[in-house]
């Protein structure tokens, strides 16, 4: 069987920024494991600009983003498998994986990061009663048609959801040469970010219908309308106020799902808010040298963040190899102790990625990313280390579209020797 | 005076800025968090630009399209006219990012460049 450092699952942006990182960290043996048939992931349909402007301080598009990474994969010697379906990973981390050159194999890895990216929440989970007819496409699948295959999939079309899919593709489809009639979102805000509203919709005069869903789906072997209708405050369509529209096509852009498959195949914890592996400060599930980092982890609104945390999951399973290979000289093979606190999320607050954190092990700075659950105004992002408040910032506006985070200083951790609890938090004032 | 309310799109922040007017002249710009939002508003009360990102087709590569970009961007009422200037354009493969498409798109000035090889 043959033997890698470091195995990464998927090559996208998250993967690719992983393989990097662990390089630099002076790992060298590391393989990516990529299903498509190019590296980069969704960012190849993402044509887009708007990536980079953390990373690089420039405006990318999508396949540019991608390109940058992919050369620094190529220049640093990384290998990588194309076409290749991981099928498996142990719990003791064996790979299985196939392709059709050579076939079904296994390989030992010393510690994975997964970052397998997430899928699209499709009509089958959104219980829209209607046929199933032609013309309903997720706002993904329509991008890659349109982008990558150079298809529009239909001329009169019906957004639902302002997923930030949604909203670029409304755009993309109005400069194709179809009509977008409008935009429907089941939530009372959307949850794109806010510049793809004004640039995707507002540009182009297509309205966005906020606390409104599709109730109806009219078309036997093609689509040939819906029916719009308001929804209550508990997303209840409200009698009276159906609206039909006349189209061929409807877009989903209803919400990304972690595509766990094969870590809860391995073993790995999953949280219930995200949908993917619960984590400590350096990314690492409950499987020791198991990494998570980007989509898979919690879907993000921003690759420039996507590749930030992949770096960081890429820099700790480098340590964690040179480490296992140390402890090994000497003879011992338990990963050194340090306290573990927990991150408790509350008031507001979703989650957090990492939700545990370990003193000794964390870096000078750790950086906590998370969700809130509603839309709130003029509040205040807290943590608290036990009973005492260590931050309190004002945050002028926080919505679920958009990921926040907060940082935690070590040398400030390490003051609270007794420390048993982090919380992060939303108040009023 | 009149008033605009603006959201910046320099950053994913999306700051909600108010441009106050007197007739053509910018009285104020507030709101926003950095120099970008400023920038962004006076601009965008007197010419709003975009860039405008689309694909063409290519031929003898490994995929059907490629992407491509205004260079920088263009003037807003000029878009259409961008996309219309890229119908039917097919290129030969290999291309590189950064190479020129098509040159001064629509009379903009402005190259339209691949965003991805092939």
């Amino acid at each position: 069987m043959k033997t890698y450092d470091i195995v990464i699952i998927g090559g996208g942006p998250a993967g690719l920024s992983a393989a990097v990182s662990a390089k630099k960290s002076g790992t060298d043996s590391i393989l990516i494991l990529e299903r498509d048939k190019e590296l980069g992931g969704i960012l190849n349909q993402c044509i887009h600009n708007g990536f980079g402007l953390h990373t690089f301080k420039e405006e990318l598009t999508g396949p540019e983003y991608a390109g940058r990474f992919i050369e620094q994969v190529q220049e640093l010697q990384i290998e990588y498998k194309l076409h290749t379906m991981v099928m498996d990973i142990s719990s003791d981390k064996v790979v299985t994986a196939m392709n059709s050159t050579d076939g079904l194999f296994e390989i030992r890895a010393g510690a994975v990061i997964l970052a397998m990216g997430c899928r699209e929440r499709s009509r089958g989970a959104l219980n829209i009663p209607g046929y199933r007819p032609a013309g309903i496409f997720s706002a993904g699948t329509a991008q890659r048609l349109v982008n990558m295959e150079g298809y529009l999939p239909g001329r009169k079309v019906v957004i639902l959801g302002s997923g930030d899919i949604g909203l670029i593709m409304a755009r993309r489809m109005t400069l194709e040469g179809a009509q977008v009639q409008v935009v429907a979102e089941l939530m009372p805000y959307s949850g794109g970010l806010k510049r793809n509203i004004v640039q995707c919709l507002d540009d182009y005069g297509i309205p966005l219908k906020l606390s409104h869903t599709v109730v109806e789906i009219r078309g036997k072997e093609r689509v040939e309308g819906i029916t719009l209708a308001q929804v209550d405050e508990k997303g209840r369509p409200v009698a009276g106020t159906e609206e039909e529209y006349e189209c061929d096509t409807l877009l989903l852009s209803v919400g990304l799902i972690p595509e766990n498959e094969l870590s809860g195949g391995m073993g790995v914890e999953l949280s219930r808010v995200t949908s993917g592996p619960v984590v400590n400060e350096s990314l690492e599930t409950n499987i020791e040298g198991v990494f998570a980092c980007g989509n898979v982890l919690h879907v993000h609104d921003l690759v420039d963040f996507v590749s930030e945390e992949a770096a960081a999951a890429g820099r700790n399973a480098a340590r964690y190899v040179q480490e296992a290979g140390s402890r090994k000289a000497q003879g011992t093979d338990k990963e050194a102790a340090g306290r573990t606190v927990e991150i408790c999320a509350v008031d507001g607050v979703r989650y957090t990625v990492p939700s545990r954190i370990n003193t000794e092990r964390m870096e000078d700075i750790q950086t906590v990313r998370f969700r809130v659950g509603g839309v709130y105004k003029n509040c205040f992002v807290s943590v608290y280390l036990d009973e005492e408040r260590i931050l309190h910032r004002k945050r002028p506006v926080m919505a679920p579209g958009e990921m926040e985070e907060v940082k935690l200083k070590r040398e400030e951790l390490l003051r609270h020797p007794d420390l048993k609890a982090i919380t992060v938090k939303v108040e009023e004032v | 005076m009149g008033k605009r309310e603006l959201i910046c799109i320099g950053c994913p922040m999306g700051c909600p800025v108010t441009v106050e007017m007197e007739g053509d002249e910018i009285v104020s710009v507030s709101g926003n968090t950095c120099p970008r939002g400023d920038a962004y508003a006076r601009k965008e009360v007197t010419n709003p630009t975009r860039i405008v990102t689309s694909t063409v087709k290519v031929e003898g590569g490994l995929v059907e399209m490629i992407s491509v970009k205004t260079k920088e961007d263009i003037p807003k009422d000029k878009i259409f006219d961008c996309v219309r200037a890229l119908k039917g354009v097919t290129v030969k493969a290999p291309v590189h990012i950064g190479d020129v498409i098509l040159a001064d798109v629509a009379g903009t000035g402005v190259d339209v460049v691949a965003t991805r090889n092939a």
